[in-house]
């Protein structure tokens, strides 16, 4: 089985009510499959496999059409993410203000890779490709909390604030 | 009832301000008010972009039509105290800038706005994006009542006079697009509303649903009035939260005013809109990738004929129309609207142009600017120029798009025209603006990895051919470049344009293409003497100190990273080449500008 969709102990156990709650307006709408996961992602973190496998037979769409968009769009993620999430920018005007320093600064103090995601599931990085601040690039966010004109060494310090 | 109030404290709620912390400036200034017992005198409003996203957080005060900037909660209660009961200015935090000779107050007199044309922005930072009200004070739905008075080939008629073409990328005619629509037989039809803005650099589309949300609501009514469509979507990247609250909250006064549902104004007009949320995928700016997403599937484009105007969403006749194009749309139909509108723009390009201006531009924010400008006054007149005085190199027009306009052509009166023989796009309208530091193969790389990565993987030339475009570029800015790879570049360019399915794919070698053009002498560097100028392909250049001008402050020996400057105080110091990661973190800190970029010398020892 692919490891992206291998089901772990935790999400053999993860309660499916919400699922239910979730799809119910949509019965018999397969074009709003893409809010669906939206919601779904919304309310797990990410999309586990049984809750995927709950969708697909509630909506009556088969499972590999449902990963098949589920993994064709960035914004739905497989794997569990840590409990701050970190976007890296990397639009045009952050690049050339140097977004890819910031990004391998991060990686090193974090000691994971962009789209990873720590062990104990403090941060995960992840990188966007445009958040149109770009008069404050280079920007990230964390939870949605911007940092912009950022600087190399000013990273320790933010990163400090997110337990 | 309404109250009626003394000022309108208008505070930037939009993203570049929000992310310099106007939303504490506005508790701040709430919380004063509140305290002096005058918050019925003072009206604070949460507004759409004045596009000066430089200097902001942003406040401007009406009708007095100051204009205050860089504002932080500490300034708050002195505005209070001496503008607001006093009555006089806050001087030291107007606007001041190398362009000013004294601190300026709006539009007056700040150079920024001098040679800007608000058109389709004439209502962001003026009036309150969540109430219609206002909206309609300042004309709104005027266009669409007068509309829905004529007929739809009438309508559509204006609309092809006034030589409105498509604000999202190519540029097509929409008074023409709209007429295949019509021209459809059918009784269901729908307008879709591209809000799917994914251009990196580009932010007009976000900045206008934001400050203005009506007007593209408006916009969309008259298309629907005129194709004959009575369903509308949206289609808005989830990335712009703030964008889909605020259509949201506009949709449901437009139909509290019976603007938007069954038998609009009694007309027998029907219409609703819907939003739908996009997922984050670029492709899906492509409007039959869009159609795909909007039905639920992989957002992949399809080929065309049929175009989606015979056969669009749901396999019904669809117009497809980008955000600033259709708030563009009442403005022309309103009474009157064409004859204005054609006063301004070049021959084949009509209107105003919202510009969103990033990069090492002084000024960094969005500008509305008349069709035909010239890139020099965009920069030099509305953005201030370069960055710390350096030197211009280029700008980048139309995202990954487009492509790189060197110096040489700054006098170029911009239009799509005149921008296509150049090598770029108008695209959506980003122009992001290089100088010396920005190494343009470096730039090449970096668009061709944002296609290679959004390429939806239909097309081989597109899903491969960017891949192995990618690779050479990587090489080459890894120091590994061979004497043939820009030949090779250019023909695997030639093979994608020529042979992807949509938009995408077509366009993803511009950037390599136009860089190659204008800056040749850059990849033979590269290649050929392992240097890359700009100080970017760390494998390809060296920092140094100059030991003459150095004064030993420190400053670069403290940043540094992996203590790879060494030096006594007061003394010149000295990098060592061996530890240097080349971060760049001593160049930005310097005070003395005295950290140069040298090519690698080569190691007389080769003892490892």
């Amino acid at each position: 089985m692919n490891p992206d969709t291998a089901i772990s102990d935790v999400e053999a156990r993860i309660d499916l009510d919400a699922v239910d709650e979730i799809v119910k307006p949509y019965y018999g709408k397969k074009e709003m499959v893409i809010p669906i996961l939206q919601k779904v992602q919304e309310h797990y973190g990410y999309l586990p496999r049984p809750t995927m496998e709950r969708v697909s037979y509630m909506m009556r769409i088969p499972l590999s059409r449902l990963y098949g968009v589920a993994t064709f769009y960035a914004q739905f993620k497989l794997k569990p993410r840590g409990r701050n999430i970190i976007r890296v920018c990397k639009g045009t005007a952050c690049h050339i203000q140097g977004s890819p320093k910031i990004a391998a600064r991060i990686e090193e103090i974090l000691g994971i890779e962009t789209g990873e995601t720590t062990d104990d599931l403090r941060f995960t990085l992840e990188e966007v490709a445009c958040i149109g601040a770009c008069a404050l690039a280079p920007v990230i966010t964390i939870n949605n909390e911007p940092y912009g004109r950022l600087t190399a060494d000013k990273v320790q310090n933010i990163l400090d604030k997110y337990q | 009832m309404n109250n009626l109030y003394e000022k309108h404290l208008m505070i930037c709620g939009a993203t570049g301000c929000l992310a310099s912390g106007s939303q504490s400036v506005e508790e701040a200034l709430r919380t004063e008010l509140e305290k002096h017992g005058i918050k019925d005198k003072f009206r604070v409003v949460m507004s759409g972009c004045p596009g000066f996203c430089e200097v902001g957080p942003i406040m401007v005060v009406y009708p007095d039509k100051v204009f205050y900037c860089r504002l932080k909660p500490k300034d708050i209660p002195e505005i209070v105290e001496k503008h607001l009961f006093g009555g006089e200015m806050v001087e030291r935090l107007l606007y001041k800038g190398p362009d000013v000779e004294a601190p300026a107050r709006f539009f007056d007199t700040i150079p920024f706005y001098a040679k800007q044309k608000f058109n389709v922005l004439r209502n962001s930072g003026l009036i309150d994006p969540e109430n219609i009200d206002e909206y309609i004070m300042r004309g709104g739905y005027r266009a669409l009542t007068r509309v829905l008075q004529m007929e739809p080939a009438d309508i559509c008629e204006e609309v092809k006079s006034s030589g409105l073409r498509g604000r999202g990328g190519a540029g097509f005619p929409t008074g023409l697009k709209w007429e295949f629509t019509l021209k459809e037989p059918g009784a269901k039809k729908y307008v879709v509303c591209n809000a799917d803005e994914g251009d990196p650099g580009a932010f007009m589309d976000r900045s206008i649903l934001e400050g203005d949300p009506h007007t593209v609501l408006e916009g969309m009514l008259v298309c629907g009035r005129t194709t004959g469509a009575d369903e509308g979507y949206i289609y808005c990247r989830a990335e712009y939260p703030l964008a889909i609250k605020r259509l949201k909250i506009a949709i449901e006064q437009a139909e509290e005013y019976g603007l938007l549902g069954e038998n609009i104004l009694g007309y027998g007009f029907n219409f609703k809109i819907n939003i739908k949320e996009g997922a984050g995928a670029f492709v899906c700016g492509e409007e039959t990738a869009l159609l795909a997403s909007i039905e639920g599937k992989r957002g992949m484009p399809r080929p065309r004929p049929p175009f989606p105007a015979q056969s669009g969403l749901f396999g019904k006749p669809t117009t497809i129309n980008n955000v600033e194009t259709l708030a563009n749309i009442p403005l022309i139909v309103k009474e009157g609207g064409v004859e204005e509108y054609i006063k301004i723009g070049t021959e084949g390009s009509k209107g105003t142009k919202v510009f969103a201006l990033a990069g090492k531009v002084r000024n960094t924010g969005l500008c509305e600017v008349p069709m035909g400008i010239t890139i020099r006054e965009i920069i030099y007149d509305v953005g201030g120029g370069i960055k710390g005085d350096r030197e211009f190199k280029a700008v980048q027009a139309g995202g990954p798009s487009g492509g790189c306009i060197p110096a040489e052509l700054l006098d170029l009166p911009i239009d799509y025209d005149s921008l296509n023989k150049a090598g770029a796009i108008m695209g959506s309208g980003g122009l992001v603006v290089m100088d010396e530091r920005t190494c343009m193969v470096d730039l090449a790389r970096y668009f061709l990895s944002f296609t290679q990565k959004e390429s939806c993987g239909k097309c081989t030339p597109c899903r491969e051919g960017t891949k192995r475009m990618l690779e050479i570029l990587n090489r080459i800015t890894e120091g590994e470049g061979k004497a043939e790879d820009i030949d090779t570049l250019e023909s695997l360019a030639q093979s994608i344009k020529d042979s992807s399915l949509c938009g995408l794919g077509q366009t993803s070698p511009n950037p390599v293409l136009s860089t190659i053009r204008y800056f040749r002498h850059e990849y033979e560097e590269h290649i050929n003497d392992k240097y890359c100028r700009s100080g970017v392909c760390k494998a390809l250049f060296n920092y140094k100190i100059d030991t003459e001008r150095c004064t030993g402050c420190t400053a670069c020996a403290r940043v540094c990273p992996v203590d790879a400057i060494t030096g006594e105080k007061k003394e010149p110091h000295e990098i060592n080449q061996d530890l240097c990661t080349r971060c760049g973190s001593c160049i930005e800190r310097c005070p003395e500008n005295c950290i140069m970029i040298t090519p690698v010398e080569k190691k007389a020892d080769v003892s490892s």
